[in-house]
């Protein structure tokens, strides 16, 4: 290891461009492309305008969030979740938040799970409602996308609502919510979400049967269910492969084993595919956002034990213990028992890991965060081999790929 | 009248035991973690291919997908290095937990012949910490920038690293050049005396007289 200054680091190798027949050659597809959905460099071997190879660089956002865990207090280490995906900050909490809850071997009061299982749908809408109108502006359309994000504003309004932030919500903690729902929230949220399906209509009717769209995607970027099993998809990408799998099913946390709710499934596993499961599995997160507001009772919405939660705010003007509490616990943290969990949710993308080891001091020993979008960008090659430039771009749409979660 | 049928056996511990049967030698024992809902498994570094093999391949086992493969850093063992895979069984709906041990030399046989997306998490592994994988034939770097040098997951990197980006005005460019930092990163000791310092300075004869037990 050296301290000295390296010139040649960062430097990107020239790729060499080899021409046989004058119409062989690579391409560099992005870092800053807008149909990259972020920084993603796309190494393409062409034969004319047919993909020979893909190969992505990755890691351009990398910020060492992996090793900065290692060295913040479980508490300090939530709000980076918001970070990886941040199009669906809040289901990137969850899987911390349930690993460390397994560690400490506590569970969370009923209100508090209803909560995180809404906003955990509220998310999955908010990703869906970006992947698939900015994958129709890729393919050309741009309407959707100006609708689609006012619905997402809105969304992200609730999102403020709860948290005080739009995106960097960390609300969702290791043995509950930060906060309880603000009055009137749960109202807003429902009327919000009796009005919501006109717009999936007004989307669908835009979208679903358009010509262009069915011949940008259909039949392109196909991925066969034994394919995309090895290649480790997961998620709406899995599922439209005709894998009914949904760890929110399958795996059920917090209170999933309640809710009752479809599993989309496509049959080709193309790109058309895979945006039709997201349609329908927004109209399911709706069902689901339903139920838990009928059944969300009042209640407590953190474990009581004040060595882990901190003691509320009045509390603390009064109550010596409760001013103690709160400072160690935002100064030392809690100490989690030895031991190691993988923990997985169903984020928006695809199976979301957290593999957590704990050493029995107040910091993660290691925190090794498993996104779905970089199994998914690894199968780019398979997937557009052979398909136009432009199918790639179709691809990279369909595959649902944040920067934030894959460079981590 | 013995009570022995009012318990179920836990289903993991089942598993483990036919893992275990089945594998033979290339696994060394298994254990169940949190609450005993999570199973893992130790297995030999050289046996790991034929394992991993029968791990997807026996139908009473059936792990179709590798989930994750990640390394972890222990400085101070023997074989610093722990490379854990988590596998999981779509069919039966069970996941395993496979931990082998290597050091910065030797490598582990790559698995991207069981599942090809293991490539990129086995080049993560390579950047990361420095594990390399035999059979691997894409090993390059995946995260860390073009050139770099070092792993920096490992416990001895320190997190702020050794270079930095900084615009050179000479070169008219952005260049690498040493670290600097104006404050140096905070890292406080927390430890309550009570938790973590179990013996008090001066206090060393009582404390070692204490865990010897009463004479």
């Amino acid at each position: 290891m050296s301290a000295q200054p390296l010139p040649a680091i960062g430097q990107a190798p020239v790729e060499t461009v080899t021409l046989d027949g004058g119409d062989s050659h690579t391409i560099n597809f992005g870092p800053q492309h807008p149909a990259a959905h972020g920084v993603l460099r796309l190494v393409l071997e062409m034969k004319g305008e047919v993909v020979e190879r893909a190969d992505p660089h990755v890691g351009l956002l990398h910020r060492g969030t992996e090793k900065l865990i290692e060295h913040k207090t479980y508490i300090q280490a939530l709000p980076y979740f918001d970070r990886l995906d941040y199009v669906a900050p809040m289901s990137m909490e969850h899987s911390f938040a349930i690993a460390t809850e397994r560690l400490l071997g506590i569970e969370v009061p009923e209100r508090a799970q209803y909560i995180r299982v809404l906003f955990a749908e509220v998310s999955r809408l908010l990703n869906h409602l970006l992947n698939i109108t900015t994958y129709v502006m890729d393919c050309g359309a741009i309407t959707p996308a100006l609708w689609g994000f006012e619905q997402r504003e809105t969304l992200l309004e609730f999102y403020e609502e709860v948290s005080g932030s739009h995106y960097h919500a960390n609300y969702f903690r290791p043995g509950g919510v930060a906060k309880d729902l603000p009055a009137g929230l749960e109202k807003k949220i429902g009327d919000w979400a009796n009005k919501f399906p006109a717009f999936i209509v007004d989307m669908e009717r835009l979208v679903t049967n358009n010509r262009i769209f069915k011949q940008r995607t259909v039949d392109i970027g196909v991925m066969t269910a034994e394919q995309a099993i090895e290649w480790g998809f997961s998620g709406p990408c899995l599922r439209a492969s005709g894998c009914a799998w949904d760890l929110r099913k399958a795996q059920p946390y917090d209170v999933y084993d309640r809710m009752e709710f479809d599993v989309p499934v496509g049959t080709r596993g193309d790109c058309y595919d895979r945006y039709l499961v997201r349609v329908l599995e927004m109209k399911e997160s709706l069902k689901i956002i339903h139920q838990c507001l009928a059944q969300m009772k009042p209640g407590p919405i953190k474990v009581q034990d004040h060595k882990i939660t901190p003691p509320h705010r009045s509390e603390m003007k009064r109550s010596m213990e409760a001013l103690i509490h709160h400072f160690k616990l935002y100064t030392e943290g809690y100490h989690v028992p030895a031991g190691a969990t993988y923990t997985v949710t169903e984020a928006p993308k695809g199976e979301f890991g957290v593999y957590l080891v704990a050493d029995g001091t107040n910091k993660p020993y290691r925190c090794k965060i498993r996104s779905p979008g970089y199994a998914h960008l690894q199968a780019m090659e398979v997937l557009s081999k052979g398909h136009m430039l432009a199918d790639a771009v179709a691809i990279i749409g369909s595959l649902d790929v944040v920067f934030g979660e894959i460079d981590r | 009248m013995t009570a022995v049928e009012a318990v179920p056996e836990n289903p993991l511990r089942v598993l483990g035991a036919a893992i275990i049967e089945a594998a033979g030698p290339a696994v060394t024992g298994f254990t169940l973690e949190c609450a005993g809902t999570e199973l893992v498994v130790q297995a030999q570094r050289d046996a790991l291919i034929p394992l991993m093999t029968l791990l997807r391949d026996e139908p009473r086992f059936g792990f179709e997908q590798c989930m994750d493969l990640c390394g972890v850093d222990w400085p101070e063992k023997a074989e610093r290095f722990e490379v854990v895979y988590n596998l999981l069984s779509l069919a039966h709906n069970h996941r395993v937990r496979v931990v082998v041990t290597t050091d910065a030399a030797t490598p582990v046989p790559s698995v991207v012949g069981i599942w090809p997306t293991a490539t990129w998490f086995e080049r993560e592994a390579w950047d990361m910490y420095g594990v390399v994988f035999s059979g691997q034939p894409d090993l390059r770097r995946i995260l860390t920038d073009y050139g770099f040098d070092g792993h920096p997951l490992r416990k001895d990197f320190p997190l702020t690293g050794f270079v930095e980006l900084r615009y050179d005005e000479e070169l008219k460019r952005v260049a690498y050049g040493p670290v600097k930092l104006t404050q140096e990163f905070r890292d406080f000791d927390f430890m309550s005396p009570w938790e973590a310092m179990t013996t008090l300075p001066g206090d060393e004869k009582v404390h070692l007289n204490r865990l010897e037990g009463p004479a």
